[in-house]
This record gives structure tokens, C-alpha cells and sequence, in this order.
């Protein structure tokens, strides 16, 4: 009787390929003073604008050349993977258990407290969300802190609208009722019953919203308003790289490469992990 | 171990109940029900769709809608008057001494939890028997509701089962707790044809095994025929009809049951023609309804005043 059959559906290569990418990233960002060849900070009028080691004129030990004022982009991409990891995973997590805590109370309780969520979801909607994290950042100040504070601050709005909808679709179902008549409180089954349903939803999100912060804080350090414009940011990497499009891309086209696989395998890693563990096929 | 009809008291006594929309109170979505049901004793509650059917259920186990308010009457469950309890309190009382069989196994199941776990949850962590002993229970439930392979079923999940299945589980955890009082509100209504023959069997199969006191909610009187001692008919909120089932069909006294049942298939005389409900009983029964209504306004208004 298939009815009866194990499940555990195969890894896919989504997953696969999505999380290696991450753990490279990861990995990069940890370790970054014993992987990268170089000083990121470390300048070399000498050195100015190698190309990457296939061109010819490149140094070795240059492998992805160097920008402007002399330094490796290799360095500087790892290093950068640091300040963007960070910001991703705590701007992304604060985002998500702030939006989803709000999200499951309102959907899940309605009343009163659905309003008051729903006013203010309503209120921060109206603003473009870029533009706010940047008025924020403009107002509070730059600095990891305020890049945090401020993806933050965009970012719990989507969590709470999707986990909302995702425990209201819940609230309506008969299994609810059963575990009220079986004698359980509503927080209870708030917490046992809503929710386990809602938590693929959260996962897939808060890995999508990694890689968001990861942009946005590119976008913040592109307009110089991150950390200190010394600091290796993809974002700061890449404004420099603008600059000098015509005499070395290389150094915009390689942060830019990493800036986007890191996006593309933080939103593929999401939606592989509410594949593989949710158990309702979708 | 039948209880003597005389003397026996009834294991749910609704009176007078009256449920009403939250915004527009003088809407009655219940008209001052009585309803009882005594231990062991099958019941069928009979309406059409939206008759209140479910209305009653959920009332018995506390979970109405939002929307909706109980504005008169009271609920008995044994010894205990629910709606004078507090809520911890008659949540406790439901949950010991009731227990539910929805009608859409689909929905009645957590998707993202385990079959075990939804069949022994209330008897670990409201009831407080060991896990052990909930597990052994479970898997024995599975082989009354005659599943193959408990073992495996209880480590399913929901989407890996029929329909069929589902109720089977659903029904098992229904008897987990040796309850009193069972509501089963249209269970079979989501299900196949041929499942559904097999749902009703086990169902009344179950009862007489456990004697535990059966509501059967249904919109099919030829159901009630087939399993219930008594019937209770349900029109837009009102009962129309307490009866026995025999004296149903021998004997109705009221013109809307009186047409219902010759609006329902008779499994003893199929070659009858069906008459649907006719408009002029609807109207009457509906003009029935009105005038209890104004009474019952009336009455509370007065009440009011005092
Ligand atoms: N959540 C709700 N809010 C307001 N009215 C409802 C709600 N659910 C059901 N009703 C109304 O209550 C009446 C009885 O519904 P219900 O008990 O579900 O009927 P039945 O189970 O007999 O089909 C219907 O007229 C329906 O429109
Ligand atoms: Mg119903």
C-alpha cells in the first residue's frame, strides 16, 4: 500500500547546489583572515588595477586583480562576506521572530490586536522600502547597528503579512476545533498546532530575506551609507567598481557576482528546505 | 446495560437554548433548543443544510464562532452545568467527558503532525496518562477501527491516508478517552459512497462496543433509520420534531417532518416516488418560526423592562 510508504523525499539539487554556495560563503566569512591571500585594507600604488589572473599583465597571487588604490578583490570579496553574512543573519532573524511573533497573535487572536497589527503594517507599507531604510540609516546614523536596525525594520513587515495570512488559513481549520474540544488553551494550540503549519512558510522566508538584507545592505553601502567606506562591503566594492567600469571591471564584476549567487542561494536554500520538510505536497 | 427510560436521567440536557448573531441580536441562528441525549443512547439530529445542526455541536464543546453569541439556556453535561462553569473549568469537563467526529477528515487532521500524536495529545497532556500507555491505547484503537498496520499508520502523516482512513483515525480518536458522549456532526458527508457505508457500520459498531452516548448529525433520514434510536428534527433552528425513530416514520406530527420523509429515499420501499418538500409547508413551518420568534422577543423585552 503506497499509503504506507516512508517519506523522505531525495535532496534536491537545489539544495545541494545552493547550500554549498552558502557554506563557501560562510565558511569565507569566518575564516576570512586565514583565507584570503591578502591584507583587504592593505594598499599599493605599485599594484593599481591588476586584471585577474587568466589577463595578461596579472600578478600572481592576484587571482581576481586588484582595484583602484592596489587592493586584492579576492581579499576584499571574503572580507566583504563577513560585514554582509552578519547583517544577514541577525538583520534577517530579528526581522523574523519579531514579524512571525506578531503575525501568528494577530491571525491567530484577531480582534483588537489583529487591528492594531494591521494598522501599523498598513502605516509602513505606505513607504517605499528602500527609501526607508536609507532615511533610516540618514536619521539613526551609519554603522552595522543602523544598517541592522534599519533592514530590520523594513524586513518584519513581510514576515507578519505572510505568517498572518498563512495562521488565519489555519484558524479556519477543523483540526483547531478538535483541539479545542479536546481540552487544549489557545495559546497551546497556537504554539503545537498553528505553528508547525506555518513554519516552512518561515523558513523559505527567512532565508529569502537573508539574501534581501543582503542587498539592501549592498544598497546602503553602495550610496556610502554603511559602515566606514575603509571597511570591504560588496556594496562599497561595487560603487567603487562603477567608477572605474572602463579601465578594470573586474572590480565591480566580481562583487557583483557575489552579491548575486549569495542572493540567488539564500532565496533557492529557502524554498528547497519548505520542499523537503513540508510534509503536505504542494 | 440499557438504563431503565423511567427513571434514568439523560447524559446531555440542552433547554431553551438560544444562540443569535453578535450584530444583530434580535437574529435567532438557534431557537430556544432542547435537545437530550441519555447515556448509551443514539440520537440522530435531522435538517437540512443550515438548519443550526452544527450550531448545537459546537455549542456542546465550546467552540462556537466569533460572530455569534449565546444570548439564553443552558447546556448539562452530567453533573455539570457548563454554562455556569468557567471557561477552564468546562473546558476540562468537555474534554474528559465528550469528544468530536467532524465531518471533513481532510481538515480535521493537523497536516503537519503525525497520526499518533492526534490520537493520544488529550489523553498525555490533558488526561495525563503515560506515554506508554497512550501509545499501546492508540495502536489498540486502530485495530477497532479496523486498520491494518497501526504501527505505521500512527507514524504517518495525514496526506499519506485516504479519506476513509482519516475517519477511521479520526473516530479512533474520538473513543481515546472512553467518553461519555460523542458528537458526530455529518461524518460521512465528505466520503465516497461505498466509504461511507463502512464509516456508518463502524461508527454504530463502536458505540455499542464502548455504550457511549451518540449524537449522530445528519442531513439524511435514511441514516437515522439505519442507526439511531431517537431523532430529533431540526428546521431553521427550531425543533420541530423529538421523537423516536419508529414513531418518526409511523407517525410524524409535524407537516415539515411529514414531508421530509416523503422527501427521503425508503431503503424498505424503493420503488416509492419521492415528493420534495412542498412550498406551503415551508411557508407554514417558516410562519411557525416568525410567530415563536415575536413571542420570544416579546417576552425578552418585557424581561428586559422589569
Ligand atoms: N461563523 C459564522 N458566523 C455567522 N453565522 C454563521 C457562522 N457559521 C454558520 N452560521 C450560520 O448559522 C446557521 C446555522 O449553521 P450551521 O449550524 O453550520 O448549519 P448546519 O450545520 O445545520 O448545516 C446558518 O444559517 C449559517 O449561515
Ligand atoms: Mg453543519
Amino acid at each position: 500500500m503506497s499509503e504506507h510508504a516512508r517519506h523522505r523525499r531525495p535532496v534536491s539539487w537545489r539544495l545541494i547546489l545552493s547550500g554549498s554556495w552558502l557554506a563557501i560563503v560562510i565558511i569565507c566569512a569566518v575564516f576570512a583572515p586565514y583565507i584570503a591571500p591578502h591584507d583587504p585594507l592593505a594598499q599599493d600604488l605599485l599594484l593599481e588595477r591588476l586584471p585577474p589572473f587568466w589577463v595578461s599583465g596579472a600578478e600572481p597571487g592576484y587571482y581576481l586583480g586588484t582595484d583602484g588604490l592596489g587592493r586584492d578583490v579576492l581579499s576584499r570579496i571574503i572580507y566583504g562576506a563577513r560585514i554582509a553574512l552578519t547583517v544577514a543573519f541577525v538583520a534577517a532573524t530579528a526581522a523574523c521572530l519579531i514579524g512571525s511573533t506578531m503575525g501568528l497573535v494577530a491571525g491567530y487572536f484577531r480582534g483588537w490586536l489583529d487591528q492594531i497589527v494591521s494598522r501599523i503594517v498598513d502605516i509602513w507599507m505606505s513607504f517605499p522600502p528602500v527609501l526607508f531604510s536609507i532615511l533610516l540609516v540618514a536619521v539613526i546614523g551609519t554603522g552595522l547597528h543602523s544598517v541592522i536596525i534599519a533592514i530590520t525594520a523594513i524586513d518584519w513587515i513581510r514576515f507578519c503579512r505572510v505568517v498572518r495570512a498563512e495562521t488565519l488559513v489555519q484558524t479556519r481549520m477543523d483540526y483547531i476545533d478538535s483541539a479545542r474540544a479536546a481540552g487544549f488553551s489557545r495559546l497551546n494550540i497556537l504554539v503545537r498546532e498553528v505553528f508547525p503549519n506555518a513554519l516552512p512558510t518561515i523558513v523559505a522566508l527567512l532565508s529569502l530575506e537573508m539574501g534581501i538584507a543582503v542587498i539592501v545592505e549592498a544598497i546602503l553601502s553602495f550610496v556610502n551609507l554603511s559602515i566606514s567606506t575603509d571597511d570591504p562591503t560588496w556594496g562599497g566594492m561595487i560603487a567603487e567598481g562603477r567608477t572605474i567600469i572602463h579601465f578594470a571591471w573586474w572590480v565591480l564584476v566580481f562583487p557583483l557576482i557575489a552579491l548575486f549567487l549569495t542572493v540567488l542561494a539564500f532565496s533557492q536554500f529557502g524554498e528547497g528546505l519548505r520542499d523537503r520538510f513540508d510534509p503536505v505536497l504542494r | 446495560m440499557s438504563p431503565d427510560k423511567a427513571t434514568a436521567r439523560s447524559y446531555l440536557d440542552i433547554d431553551d437554548l438560544s444562540i443569535v448573531l453578535k450584530h444583530q441580536p434580535t437574529h435567532r441562528l438557534l431557537r430556544s433548543v432542547g435537545l437530550h441525549v441519555m447515556p448509551g443512547e443514539v440520537r440522530g439530529l435531522v435538517g437540512e443544510s443550515g438548519a443550526g445542526k452544527s450550531m448545537i455541536g459546537k455549542t456542546i464543546f465550546d467552540i462556537l464562532p466569533r460572530a455569534v453569541e449565546i444570548v439564553e439556556g443552558s447546556v448539562r453535561l452530567g453533573d455539570d452545568e457548563l454554562l455556569k462553569l468557567p471557561q477552564s473549568a468546562r473546558r476540562k469537563v468537555i474534554a474528559r467527558t465528550s469528544a468530536l467526529i467532524p465531518q471533513d477528515p481532510l481538515t480535521a487532521l493537523n497536516p503537519v503532525r503525525r497520526i499518533e500524536p492526534q490520537i493520544t495529545d488529550r489523553l498525555t497532556r490533558i488526561l495525563g496518562v503515560s506515554k506508554s500507555d497512550a501509545r499501546e491505547r492508540a495502536r489498540a484503537l486502530l485495530d477497532e477501527v479496523h486498520i491494518r498496520d497501526p504501527e505505521s499508520v500512527l507514524r504517518n502523516y495525514p496526506h499519506q491516508l485516504s479519506g476513509g482512513m482519516r475517519q477511521r483515525v479520526l473516530i479512533a480518536a474520538a473513543f481515546a478517552a472512553e467518553p461519555k458522549l460523542i458528537v458526530a456532526d455529518e461524518p460521512t458527508t465528505a466520503l465516497d459512497v461505498t466509504v461511507q457505508k463502512q464509516i456508518l457500520k463502524l461508527i454504530a459498531e463502536m458505540q455499542a462496543r464502548h455504550g457511549t452516548a451518540l449524537l449522530f448529525v445528519t442531513h439524511d433520514l435514511g441514516v437515522v433509520a439505519k442507526i439511531c434510536q431517537n431523532v430529533s428534527v431540526l428546521y431553521g433552528g427550531k425543533i420541530v420534531e423529538d421523537t423516536e425513530v419508529k414513531s418518526l416514520f409511523a407517525r410524524p406530527t409535524h407537516a415539515y417532518t411529514q414531508a421530509l420523509i416523503a422527501a427521503t429515499p425508503r431503503y424498505d420501499r424503493p420503488d416509492e416516488s419521492l415528493v420534495p418538500v412542498p412550498a406551503a409547508v415551508i411557508e407554514a413551518t417558516q410562519h411557525e418560526i416568525a410567530a415563536a420568534d415575536d413571542a420570544w422577543l416579546g417576552a425578552r423585552q418585557a424581561g428586559g423592562r422589569r
